[in-house]
């Protein structure tokens, strides 16, 4: 049993009840004295040339401070991009300057050509209708395909093509790869698009912008899973603001999902107006604004080829990807088809041979980047249809074909350069069979049958790499950027304790779980237990929360922090007991010397600490604070089984998602109801990918799918109830936890699991369909239907 | 400009808004009732839900002009008189039924006036009742089984499969 408040106890969250009595702070919720209102003027068309821009209208108008331009930013730099990725040939990918308003040129929708400050938000507005912007309309690249060839329009002037980079991983077998496709018993091709998706963290995002001419500060309030990181960037990269004269603060943030990564033009443009009009300036970004102005995820175009040999073992593995980019470089963009996406190539298998190849292409479209999973949905996705595929192409049991082809040994080193530490994917198979009553599906399908239905189960194994990662390994990937992470533990004199983490909680409940570890560690009450976040004035300098890295990465920084605390705390206890360190046992806030009965509290000792009357000065420092920054190892391989049941109706092409179930190995757990509400949310993303969500441009690059009238988002009736169990844990090997991160796992595991339970529903019911595009939306469904009956014919 | 009255959680309150002011505009920035969110554009999130006499109303598709003379109420005024979690709000702490909290006091308002009319709703009842909230964290499972829970009733995978 865990301990009340412990690790392993599904503690309620305590960030709960400002939360649910509005008493929460998000960014919008905070107004600065004095502050002022920023309205971007956004591109309404994909490609144009500026010919002009006429403020003088707009500048009269009631209330209006300044209208900026471009013009406003000469000598500031482009907003960076934080990965370099290096073609086949060597050379470094093409990266044009992402400039913070257009510069000549707009090229995308949403694409930001000038701002009005206002004294309020609906004078900034007023007054934008009569900025007069002259632009003359060009030809887009819009199709990936396209965008490639030679005469197509050309996103960036002054690069030689629309082709960020041809990626080529890994080099060394390509030509391996190639014969052994060629003498394969059996190959599986699959061409598949991975659909474009718009994260959609219910909160919008928002800047703020304040500066201080007494002290030449300058202070950020932004919507920001890494406040760090945008100080970092904007500072040095930017604007030119050294970071002890820039604070950021990301308060509560209502939901991330990747998309509040990256750093935003509109960040640098409040941060720079602020100071420009001795004012604060705010912005608050409207949802359809939110459309055009996030970073996009996904849009990969892929062919698959999956070799096997007599007796149904993999031998190599061929993908061939198109990225889309957007218009410009977004902060990870480049990472995410490339060693996000092609080191999980091998998935949960055996496959000795692999070769990955991605062109990442400019288009006229917003940049795209990381996006719950971020590569890793790309890889599962890809992988998980064509082995599902080639078990019907083989008439083998999709279970028995996976199985036969798992990895069983750890560690793993795959032939895409990663090592897996620990897993066991037999487990996980075992209980999503188990859970999702796999064996009484057939009765359940006739039942279906005789309503006229077509039910069908479909199976995804997943992998996935976490607590992002080895500083010095992803700094030889291309990271402009370590990925370690920091945490200060602070000891107060009467014994409670303040974490400042660099972790940043938007959603995942940091506030709760990270008090748990630090509970069960020293024995004391977790309510004495603080967890700071979101302030570079308050916090070390940390890489932030995505890729499932909070408990992994910053948790084991809060650990070795915790364990340098308790280092010193036994010594002073030691000198208050006159006894020997070694002999000094920390349990339940209690130290206490080894086979006696004879302690000192916790709280003694903290204040022994900093009230050093009784106390070897000559030794021990006062106080009691220590702080740790924690570089991992290695990545953490969560993994597990997925298993989705639908029903489709053939009539109408109509699919309902009647059950699903999700068997993790996350290794060890801190609050086991936390992480079942994470993959909660990952599977409904996943579902929303798999069956409704769609970012859709037309062939003129005009953004067709920009509120939530027109883009899909899951609501409470589209889903099911979720049966979710994290029991076949495999704890991590290099981390103090044994954690492996639980965020994304929902999202990357569920779309194939979706698409291939409706693959087989169709095939059940007689129609002879290979593979549909998501989403899975009735025409699709209904065509393909039509299409698989006509061939019949 | 327009001087108003309305009633705000029980406390009587005055502006003077302009025609087009919101409702959730005059409440987030002249009263200063934070709570209630802004999670689009097109009233489709029901972030910015709130009571005006006792029905749910997106405050972002109600001008503050019409709520004049009103009663009005907000997640600010949910909680117990003692400051304590109301029923519904604790369901929804027990079953951890939020995760950023974003869309949360919509929830909860949607929550209140569901059971009010319909005190022993079916899982069924209770996603047809939420089209209206947009949560893109907890997948909704957690929210249902809050409201479940807050009802009285348990979530039952069994009757639920068969339903």
């Amino acid at each position: 049993m865990p301990k009340d408040g412990g690790i392993g106890d599904s503690t309620r969250r305590r960030e709960d009840i400002r939360f649910l009595t509005g008493a929460g702070r998000y960014s919008d919720d905070i107004n600065v004295h004095g502050q002022t209102y920023a309205h971007f003027v956004r591109s309404d068309v994909a490609h144009g040339r500026i010919r002009s821009i006429d403020v003088a209208g707009a500048e009269a108008m009631p209330g209006v401070l300044k209208v900026f331009t471009s013009k406003d930013f000469e000598g500031a730099g482009g907003v960076p991009c934080g990965w370099l990725i290096t073609s086949r040939d060597g050379t470094p990918m093409q990266e044009p300057k992402h400039p913070i308003l257009a510069e000549g040129k707009v090229r995308h929708v949403g694409d930001p050509i000038a701002v009005v400050v206002a004294e309020t938000k609906a004078q900034a507005r007023d007054a934008a209708d009569a900025l007069e912007i002259d632009i003359e309309m060009l030809d887009a690249a819009c199709d990936m395909k396209a965008a490639l060839e030679d005469g197509a329009p050309r996103v960036h002037d002054d690069l030689s093509s629309n082709l960020c980079y041809d990626w080529g991983f890994v080099e060394d077998n390509r030509e391996a790869v190639d014969e052994a496709i060629k003498a394969a018993a059996h190959v599986t091709t699959l061409e598949l698009v991975n659909n474009r998706l718009v994260a959609n963290p219910m909160e919008p995002r928002v800047a703020i912008g304040e500066y201080n001419p007494a002290t030449d500060e300058h202070t950020l309030y932004t919507t920001s899973q890494n406040p760090h990181v945008i100080r970092l960037l904007m500072g040095a990269f930017v604007l030119n603001i050294p970071e002890h004269k820039l604070r950021v603060v990301a308060p509560d943030v209502g939901g991330g999902f990747g998309t509040k990564i990256f750093h935003y033009a509109e960040e640098a443009f409040v941060t720079f107006a602020a100071k420009a009009l001795r004012r604060p300036v705010k912005w608050t970004s409207s949802r359809s604004e939110a459309f055009m102005s996030d970073a996009h995820g996904r849009d990969h175009v892929t062919k698959i080829e999956l070799a096997l040999d007599a007796d149904n073992n993999f031998t190599a593995l061929r993908t061939t990807t198109l990225a889309n980019m957007g218009a410009y470089l977004s902060t990870f963009a480049p990472s995410v088809p490339t060693w996000l996406h092609g080191t999980l190539m091998a998935g949960n298998y055996k496959t000795p041979l692999i070769y990955v190849n991605v062109k990442a292409v400019f288009t006229n479209t917003v940049p795209v980047d990381a996006y719950r999973g971020a590569g890793r949905p790309e890889a599962t996705f890809q992988l998980e249809r064509v082995v599902d595929k080639a078990a019907r192409e083989l008439g083998v049991s999709p279970v028995e074909l996976r199985r036969q082809n798992f990895i069983t040994a750890f560690p793993y080193a795959t032939p895409v350069a990663v090592e897996y530490d620990t897993g066991n994917y037999h487990a996980t198979m075992d209980k999503l069979l188990e859970l999702s009553d796999y064996s009484g599906f057939e009765t359940r399908a006739t039942d279906s049958k005789s309503r006229g239905k077509l039910r069908g189960f479909g199976i995804a194994h997943y992998i996935e790499a976490c607590g992002i990662a080895p500083s010095n390994l992803v700094g030889q990937l291309g990271a402009r950027a370590g990925l370690y992470e920091s945490a200060t533990v602070r000891v107060n004199a009467t014994g409670s304790i303040s974490v400042m983490t660099g972790s940043h909680s938007h959603g995942q409940g940091h506030e709760t779980t990270f008090a748990q570890v630090i509970s069960e560690m020293i024995g004391i009450d977790a309510s004495q237990v603080d967890i700071v976040h979101g302030d570079t004035a308050r916090t070390p300098m940390g890489m932030g929360t995505y890729g499932s890295r909070s408990i992994a990465v910053g948790g084991s920084a809060m650990v070795r922090a915790a364990e340098k605390v308790i280092a010193k705390a036994k010594r002073i206890a030691a000198h208050l007991m006159e006894a020997s360190e070694g002999d000094i046992e920390l349990k339940d806030g209690q130290f206490t010397i080894a086979g006696t009965d004879k302690s000192v509290a916790w709280g003694d000792v903290t204040l022994a600490a900093y009230v050093p009357h009784n106390y070897p000065l000559e030794e021990i420092e006062p106080g009691l604070e220590e702080t740790a920054f924690y570089d991992p190892a290695n990545f953490t391989y969560p993994s597990g089984g997925y298993g989705c049941e639908v029903e489709v109706d053939p009539e109408t092409g109509h699919v309902k998602v009647l059950a699903f179930t999700a068997a993790d190995d996350f290794g060890n757990v801190i609050n086991p109801m936390i992480v079942d509400g994470q993959v909660h949310g990952g599977v409904a993303q996943g579902i929303g990918q798999a069956m409704m969500e769609n970012c859709a441009y037309d062939a003129e690059g005009q953004l067709i799918s920009a509120s939530y009238m027109d883009y899909a988002m899951p609501r409470a009736g589209d889903v099911p109830m979720f049966t979710v169990d994290a029991s076949c844990a495999t704890p991590c090997t290099h981390n103090p936890l044994g954690v492996k991160g639980c965020g994304e796992a929902g999202a990357i595991g569920s779309p194939p699991a979706v698409v291939n339970a409706v693959i087989d529903a169709l095939q059940r019911g007689g129609y002879d369909v290979g593979h549909i595009d998501m989403p899975l939306i009735p025409s699709r469904v209904w065509q393909a239907i039509q299409d698989a009956t006509a061939a019949k014919r | 400009m327009n001087d108003i009255k309305m009633k705000v959680n029980g406390r009587e309150v005055t502006g003077s808004v302009e025609g087009r002011t919101l409702l959730v505009e005059f409440l987030r920035n002249d009263l200063r009732l934070t709570g209630t969110h802004v999670g689009c554009d097109t009233s489709q999130c029901g972030a910015c839900l709130v009571h005006v006499d006792g029905e749910v109303v997106k405050a972002c598709s109600m001008f503050a002009a019409e709520a004049d003379g009103r009663e009005v109420t907000t997640i600010e005024g949910m909680a117990n008189a003692d400051g304590s979690l109301n029923t519904i709000q604790q369901a929804f702490q027990d079953h951890h039924g939020l995760q950023c909290g974003f869309c949360t006091p919509g929830m909860v308002m949607a929550a209140t006036t569901l059971l009010r009319d319909n005190p022993k709703p079916s899982e069924t009842d209770i996603r047809e009742y939420l089209d209206g909230n947009i949560c893109r964290c907890t997948g909704y499972h957690n929210i249902v089984k809050a409201i479940m829970a807050a009802s009285g009733q348990e979530v039952d995978r069994a009757a639920l499969a068969a339903e």
